[in-house]
């Protein structure tokens, strides 16, 4: 609450040892209990792919995969990640070995600026494995039965993921064509 | 955001007793809705409790037939349990309803009981906002009103209850299971979880200082078909405007509860005596009092069509 009398918080009892594994690689970090996991990616590993967009867990550009499965790494703080496997887009590929998803947006031109591309992509490979692990969606129209990647689908699992340049179609194209072959 | 301290805690009891010890201290699970809401400076925590590590995270079936879910278990992975989209369908339809499917991995059970109303002049910390501030007024009163609430609504407050699970779980009569920092716990049924605003909408649920959610039980599976409809203003990701669970029998009797209409899940048990009569008699019996504001007062009518569509789905579902 505001105007509310405060105990002092010094440096020393903030800062928070945390230890996690990034893109195969293990990492230990004393941080500011605040630093969300993006900041600890960009400012304190400098893996500066995942994107800060809205910062709000709103847009999808901070979409890294941890332990599987996608989330937006700027609603988490990275002293909760105490002990995960976390991928980003560096991790899933690199210019020279990329990942077929990332073959696939290039292929069909899945972006326009790219600023939201690395979270699109996290976002589209981690979808493409609940829709075989079965995790049902909002236009799943039988709940006991396993899920097809139909356009409806897709498009609705990859709602929390925003591209202001509207390049969604190529990137409907791209992520179809992954899930066909997968 | 403003600077606390960080705990991980090992046992519920612990993480109660923590709770009580620290005065400021919030508990913190997916951090979904918490995390968003201290980057604004409304929630200001002095003290976090990561309740991450404490294995609440299975939904186990109970001796009387129905299923026991932990608090941690995550959106995603309830909305996707066999048993849940086999018996209890209302609350798949309800889960994967909200949010983003990012969103979902991280929310938990429990913080999505306790996630905090999207009123925008509670976001606003330039506007007056009697939840936020107790005491400065409301500023969606007389404001912009159109997504807020029509039915127990209070001079205080007009905010809604976010939550679509919430709405399925209040359908399904689930029990939520709590521990307090003294090691006792007690189980709250969800009808009484959730508080109206009355002149005190800074305090939103009967829980007390330190109590931890545990786990939510839902009593055995009811039947009939399940069908929860939300109507809101994008196809995808976004609050309901209005949003019905219903559980629908082959003669026409059933449950019904509605999300966007209150500061908690409404539901009148007594309107359910008018399912057979259809959409208009149930929607006049639940909304019986309303006091919509001029720019919200389209929910009346948007209630009782979603009831009609509902009812209408469940037909087709069991024809």
């Amino acid at each position: 609450m505001k105007g509310q009398t405060r105990p002092p918080v010094t440096q020393e009892t903030l800062l928070t040892k945390v230890a996690f594994n990034v893109n195969g690689k293990g990492q230990e970090l004393q941080l500011d209990p605040r630093t969300t996991l993006l900041d600890a990616l960009r400012e304190h590993l400098h893996l500066t792919g995942s994107k800060k967009g809205c910062d709000h867990g709103q847009c999808g550009a901070c979409t890294v995969i941890v332990e599987g499965r996608r989330i937006n790494s700027c609603l988490t703080l990275a002293v909760m990640q105490q002990g995960a496997r976390i991928t980003t887009i560096e991790g899933l590929g690199t210019p020279d070995k990329l990942h077929a998803m990332q073959a696939a947006f290039v292929k069909c031109d899945g972006y326009q600026c790219g600023y939201c591309t690395p979270g699109q992509i996290c976002s589209a490979v981690a979808m493409l494995d609940e829709i075989k692990a079965g995790v049902p969606s909002h236009v799943t129209a039988d709940l006991r039965a396993q899920p097809q990647l139909t356009a409806a689908e897709l498009r609705e699992r990859m709602s929390g993921n925003l591209c202001r340049c509207g390049a969604y179609s190529n990137m409907a194209e791209a992520i179809t064509e992954v899930g066909r072959t997968a | 955001m403003k600077a606390f301290t960080f705990e991980r805690a090992r046992t519920p009891a612990e993480a109660a007793a923590a709770a009580a010890r620290t005065p400021g201290s919030r508990f913190i699970a997916g951090g979904t809705n918490l995390l968003d809401l201290m980057k604004l400076e409304i929630e200001t925590p002095t003290h976090l409790i990561d309740v991450n590590g404490l294995g609440l995270d299975q939904i186990e079936p109970t001796p009387e037939g129905g299923l026991r879910i932990g608090a941690l278990v995550r959106n995603t992975d309830l909305a996707a349990d066999e048993r849940v989209r086999r018996d209890y369908g209302v609350l798949s339809r309800a889960l994967v309803a909200g949010a983003s499917g990012q969103l979902r991995n991280m929310a938990t059970t429990a913080g999505n009981l306790l996630q905090r109303t999207r009123c925008p002049y509670f976001y606003d910390t330039n506007q007056p906002c009697n939840k936020r501030a107790p005491g400065s007024g409301c500023g969606a009163i007389g404001g912009f009103s159109r997504q807020h609430a029509v039915i127990g609504v209070s001079e205080a407050c007009i905010a809604t209850h976010p939550s679509d699970m919430a709405v399925a779980l209040r359908v399904l009569d689930a029990i939520v299971e709590t521990i307090r920092p003294d090691g006792s716990t007690r189980k709250i049924a969800i009808a009484d979880f959730h508080r109206l605003p009355g002149d005190q909408p800074q305090i939103e649920t009967v829980l007390e200082a330190g109590e931890l959610i545990t786990a939510v039980t839902l009593p055995k599976p009811v039947g009939g078909a399940h069908i929860y409809y939300k109507v809101r203003d994008r196809a995808s990701y976004a609050f309901a405007l209005v949003s019905v669970a219903a559980i629908v029998q082959r003669d026409g009797t059933g449950r019904v509860a509605l999300g966007g209409v209150a500061h908690k899940p409404w539901r009148v048990e007594a309107a359910e005596a008018e399912m057979p009569r259809g959409a208009q008699a149930v929607a006049g019996r639940l909304l019986a009092g309303a006091k919509p504001t001029e720019e919200n007062a389209f929910k009346l009518k948007l209630v009782e069509r979603a009831i009609g569509a509902a009812l209408a789905e469940a037909k087709e579902a069991q024809p």
